[in-house]
């Protein structure tokens, strides 16, 4: 799950990690009033959408005047944003950050995450912030520095220490940058973070440490046990067949082609994805029906598929394990009837029960193709799309 | 020979009385594997459908002599319950349970080094040796006893590989399914050093997916020691970057963890691999005969 800036912040702070005051607003003179409270000026106008580089599209500003404050602000609500990680179609600006500006004299690069390789949370460094990180890890990786933390002791003084050297800071700045790091891992486990990212970390003018940026990621499997993180989910953010998906534990990922797929197993509903392609077509969507596929989730299934108006023809790949492939046909009969497919629509089945789901198939008097095996449910369907 | 399990395996189930965790207990007693028994807190002294139950796995291990233990506990309880089987001496724990948070396996991890016990998973199938023991939830009848061995992350992924196999009437050693979470117990290079010191697998298929580099880590194994051909097929060709495709670890980050560039790096390394899922045994084929 992702969160707004200004929400990471909130939670930084808690966790006595230095970050700018700010505010978050909803209009424009709200951001001016806020403005006037934070004090003297200048200030940042920062757009607040799930997604890096909004400096490029526009979505951050720095304000002299109250007036500016509130003239920027204006700009960017409803403004779509389109960045680097936004997708071609952008996100529109609902939420506006206004927030005290700080006098940048260098920039560093923070973030934490857990390496799959040593199973550990790795603190990762670098004396280039404010940067694209992906291509300084593309072009200059010895500019990159880690510390895997031992999960027992937690991240220590001397890691925290070596790393600031590393990163170039002077001793005064060292001495800040110990609790600073050391915190910033505490949010991060006791938060149950996926990705934590501070680019940049700033120093001042006047030689402090500031994080200018905070982007937190969490991990979905762990959000049971921390309701208020749950709780700042934006779901204007989200693409709203996902979060539709979500309620009946499908797992949906719409994607740009036109044929619509419903596969059980998510490894397999990527290999489904993959033959549709490997045969001239595109898949319109990644969809794992899971492996207790009933009649209600399966037509759930199908309304998602079709609410999708780029999708011309459905492929259902079934490998059924413990779920009987009778039971997975009744399940496309039904629904299939409620919810009227007019397109065409291949199902392979395989495994428990085939030979009685292929004759429940057969029998419907529904317009379905039956395939044997990957290779020609993908022909099929592409053939029945594409002609 | 196989690896991992086979028919004197005793096998115990933590989680036992909740529905999935008996479902799968009865269906593996089915196919013959030795379930020994259950652990449920609360519960132990008294049996479910035959299955004696008990309070904590130390007890289940000394009254059953179990070796092997399976979890179907819910994800709030997984990590303890991979902790309680390697305090009490399990030699294999396999965490069928999909959901566990990421930061709890980072510390199992911790807690198990050092220790000798393998874990399999989470968010796993299981693993299976046809005709001699099934420890998990994938069906039984679709495998067959012979000499290829089985890796992959993905459960109905392996089903279609196995099936594959089967259908062109060539079985298997044993296959492992280690599960879809970027932090696991075993890795495919663990399982493929297993396969590669196993005399009754001759071959072996290994099924990948985006994000990480644990395909490249074994490909590189496959490259320097591994005598036995191997095949492979890489899942996720069509997948988005920054998408989560599923499973936890089945993510492009970073520009890195790409089918097409796994795939390459597994064909440098001597690998089979297979462009389209419906050929996994065909690119297996390819460079060796039964």
């Amino acid at each position: 799950m992702n969160i707004h800036e200004y929400q990471a912040k909130a939670i930084l702070r808690h966790f006595g990690v230095p970050v700018p005051d700010g505010h978050v607003v909803y209009n424009s003179n709200s951001a001016r009033d806020w403005a006037k409270r934070l004090g003297d000026g200048p200030w940042a106008v920062k757009a607040q959408i799930h997604a890096g580089g909004r400096g490029k599209g526009g979505g951050v500003k720095i304000a002299k005047t109250a007036d500016e404050v509130k003239q920027y602000a204006r700009d960017m609500f409803g403004m779509t944003l389109v960045t680097h990680q936004t997708g071609p179609e952008g996100k529109v600006v609902k939420r506006v950050l206004v927030e005290e500006g700080s006098d940048i004299a260098d920039e560093f690069y923070i973030s934490f995450l857990v390496d799959r390789v040593t199973a550990k949370v790795t603190l990762m460094a670098s004396a280039e912030g404010g940067v694209n990180i992906e291509e300084v890890a593309e072009k200059t990786p010895e500019k990159l520095f880690f510390e895997a933390v031992d999960p027992v002791v937690g991240l220590t003084a001397f890691q925290a220490r070596k790393v600031a050297f590393k990163m170039g800071l002077a001793l005064p700045q060292v001495k800040q940058a110990v609790p600073v790091l050391m915190n910033l891992y505490k949010a991060f486990v006791e938060s149950d973070c996926s990705q934590l990212e501070i680019n940049p970390l700033i120093q001042t003018a006047d030689g402090k440490l500031i994080c200018l940026d905070a982007k937190l990621n969490f991990d979905d499997n762990a959000l049971f046990r921390h309701l208020r993180i749950r709780d700042l989910r934006d779901y204007e953010e989200e693409d709203p067949m996902e979060i539709e998906a979500g309620q009946y534990d499908l797992s949906y990922i719409a994607l740009d082609g036109n044929i619509g797929c419903m596969v059980n197993g998510a490894g397999l509903a990527m290999a489904t994805m993959d033959i549709i392609q490997l045969h001239g077509a595109s898949p319109a969507n990644f969809l794992d029906v899971g492996g207790s596929a009933t009649i209600e989730r399966v037509t759930e299934a199908f309304k998602i598929i079709l609410s999708d108006p780029k999708v011309e023809g459905i492929l259902v790949n079934i490998f059924g394990g413990i779920m009987k492939c009778d039971v997975i046909a009744t399940g496309v009969v039904e629904a299939a009837k409620q919810v009227g497919i007019k397109i065409p629509l291949v199902v392979r089945l395989e495994g428990t029960n085939v030979e009685l789901g292929k004759e429940i198939l057969a029998k419907s008097g529904l317009d379905i193709v039956s395939a044997d095996g990957m290779a020609d449910a993908a022909e099929k369907i592409v053939k029945a799309v594409n002609g | 020979m196989s690896i991992l399990i086979d028919k004197n395996t005793k096998v115990i189930t933590q989680g036992i009385t909740g529905a999935t965790g008996l479902f799968h207990a009865q269906g593996a007693r089915d196919y013959g594997t030795q379930m020994v028994g259950g652990v449920t807190p609360g519960k132990g002294g008294t049996s479910i459908d035959g299955f004696p139950i008990f309070n904590t796995v130390e007890e289940a291990v000394k009254e059953t002599g179990a070796t092997a233990s399976v979890i179907y506990v819910p994800p709030i309880g997984s990590a303890d319950a991979i902790m309680e089987a390697v305090d009490a001496g399990i030699e294999l724990v396999i965490c069928i349970t999909e959901g566990v948070p990421v930061l709890d396996m980072v510390k199992v991890k911790k807690y198990m080094e050092g220790k000798s016990c393998r874990l399999i998973g989470p968010n796993c199938p299981g693993v299976i040796t046809p005709g001699e023991c099934k420890i998990g939830i994938m069906p039984g009848y679709i495998h067959k006893a012979g000499p290829v061995g089985v890796v992959s992350r993905s459960g109905t992924l392996t089903y279609e590989a196995v099936w594959q196999l089967t259908t062109r009437d060539i079985g298997q050693t044993t296959c492992v399914g280690i599960g879809g979470d970027p932090v696991n117990g075993t890795s495919h290079l663990d399982t493929l050093k297993m396969f590669e010191a196993d005399p009754e697998t001759k071959a072996v298929i290994m099924i990948g997916e985006i994000g990480g580099d644990a395909e490249e880590k074994a490909a590189e194994y496959v490259r320097d020691h591994m005598t036995k051909p191997v095949a492979a097929f890489i899942a996720g060709a069509t997948a988005p970057a920054g998408k989560r495709m599923g499973h936890a670890g089945a993510i492009i980050s970073g520009g890195k963890g790409d089918a097409a560039s796994k795939k390459a790096f597994l064909r440098e390394c001597g690998v089979s691999v297979a462009d389209s899922p419906a050929e996994m045994a065909e690119a297996l084929l390819k460079i060796w005969q039964p």
